[in-house]
């Protein structure tokens, strides 16, 4: 039988968990905010690891190796400044047609990067911790991308971090284009129903019955939704069925960004 | 010659603190690793690029701390690691705390029974924990109206975690041991000498 201090104990934890649950959402988010910053220590303390050991393997290359990758670097870099003025480029006729026929102009986004400091410790679900906050002007639903596509947003938000929810969590649905220009589908992306934890596959759902699908094609953001902006890579489309005897096709997409080394990602600022 | 011994007021409220830190000191070392653990479980991902699980550190702490102490210390362990670990993750915030303090309830109202020294034994009772936290988190988090990522991997997953979080619950009671040792007063050894035999000469 329970002893009294053990009913005491009970009652106390039940009770606490019932407040806990209850608590309005905003409540409960910013205390969980406030307690996840009692890890900031030890955060901080294992990016100075982590850049120490860094800075200590720089030493140990040689210098033949370092003037190798100045030049690969070098190369690399006159290859994306001819891409970048080419899209600037593109960028001045897409605005000069914009305001031709009156089409509502498209404003940049500015990439911030930052470093991945923590996973989910939790097995059911897939997001990642950043060290940006609030006070380098993070906010709610920001877009979170790498340079080989979409990663996830933002889902919260505190002084120093932020909480990314990564696409293929069932809080990150993502409206999505796929299919060339002349018939394009749009679908959403929802967490992978067979293999669930595999980080690189996701379902594409609501497609229609008559959607002409290949594997290998293009996945990019539709812009609806108000949360992502159109045309970011999100992945290829890897196999596809029909689904309810045939009345409309489902497709698993692989992500075009490895969820498992993700180390460093840019947050889009407005 | 008679020795007396003389406390100042000062020196026994020095010494009644020092003995209740003493107390405290086991409650306060497992929380202290507790909260390492929950960072290492944040940021160390080798076991997730292995074996695609992420390994729970918590429930067996909880088997260790309702092994080796009262109500309150496994009581304080469950709340800590559970607001520390919902805190990081998406889960929301004290899901897992019921979970964690009725496995420690249950260890802890069956402890003079359980060969707690045998690694064996220690192995079983961490898988045991570790395989149940999650379900019971579940279960609550079904009642939260959230929706999990679950599937047939998910199955390895708690497979996997219920094994790695047994091989670890030794561990821990290794560690503490060895803490303990260190940081604890040493046992007076026994002396030899008996009042009740001794000699008594007389002329």
């Amino acid at each position: 039988m329970l002893k009294r201090p053990h009913y005491i104990a009970l009652g106390v934890v039940i009770l606490f968990t019932f407040v806990l649950l209850k608590l309005p959402s905003r409540a409960s988010s910013n205390l969980k905010l406030a307690i996840s910053g009692l890890f900031l220590p030890l955060f901080g303390m294992s990016g100075s690891l982590g850049e120490l050991a860094e800075n200590s393997s720089y030493s140990l290359l040689s210098r033949r190796e370092l003037i190798r990758q100045l030049q690969w670097q070098h190369k690399t870099n006159q290859l994306s400044q001819l891409y970048f003025r080419q899209a600037e480029e593109w960028k001045r006729e897409n605005d000069r047609l914009r305001t031709y026929f009156t089409i509502p102009q498209q404003y940049p986004f500015k990439p911030k990067m930052a470093r991945v400091v923590a996973r989910d410790p939790v097995n059911w679900w897939k997001t990642i911790t950043i060290d940006r906050g609030s006070r380098d002007g993070v906010l709610t639903n920001a877009v979170v991308v790498t340079a080989e596509g979409l990663v996830g947003r933002v889902s919260g938000v505190s002084f120093a971090q932020a909480q990314v929810v990564l696409v293929g969590d069932p809080d990150c649905r993502v409206s999505v284009l796929v299919g060339d220009d002349k018939s394009r589908e749009q679908g959403v992306i929802a967490p992978a129903s067979s293999s669930p934890l595999d980080h690189a596959l996701v379902d594409l759902s609501y497609l229609s019955r008559n959607s002409k699908l290949v594997p290998g094609q293009v996945v990019v953001t539709s812009g609806m939704g108000g949360v992502f902006p159109k045309g970011i890579m999100v992945g290829q489309i890897a196999d596809f069925r029909s689904i309810g005897y045939g009345l409309y096709k489902e497709a698993q997409v692989r992500l075009a960004v490895n969820m498992n080394r993700l180390e460093e990602v840019f947050v889009l600022m407005p | 010659m008679s020795y007396e011994l003389r406390f100042t007021n000062y020196d026994l409220r020095a010494g009644g603190a020092v003995l209740a830190l003493m107390n405290w000191f086991n409650t306060i070392a497992i929380l202290v690793v507790a909260y390492v653990a929950v960072f290492a479980q944040a940021t160390f991902n080798e076991s997730r690029h292995l074996l695609g699980v992420q390994v729970d550190l918590i429930p067996s702490l909880v088997v260790y701390a309702a092994l080796s102490g009262g109500v309150l210390t496994f009581s304080l362990v469950a709340l800590s690691g559970a607001l520390w670990l919902d805190s990081l993750s998406a889960n929301p915030l004290g899901v897992s705390l019921l979970p964690l303090f009725l496995v420690g309830l249950v260890i802890h109202q069956f402890r003079e029974l359980i060969l707690r020294q045998q690694p064996f034994a220690q192995f079983i009772l961490g898988a045991g924990a570790t395989a149940a936290v999650p379900v019971l988190t579940l279960v609550l988090l079904m009642n939260t109206q959230v929706q999990p990522l679950l599937g047939w991997f998910s199955i390895w997953q708690w497979f996997a975690m219920s094994l790695l979080g047994g091989a670890v619950t030794p561990l821990w009671f290794f560690v503490f041991e060895r803490i303990g040792e260190t940081f604890n007063y040493r046992p007076v050894g026994e002396s030899s000498f008996r009042s009740d035999r001794q000699i008594k000469r007389s002329r």
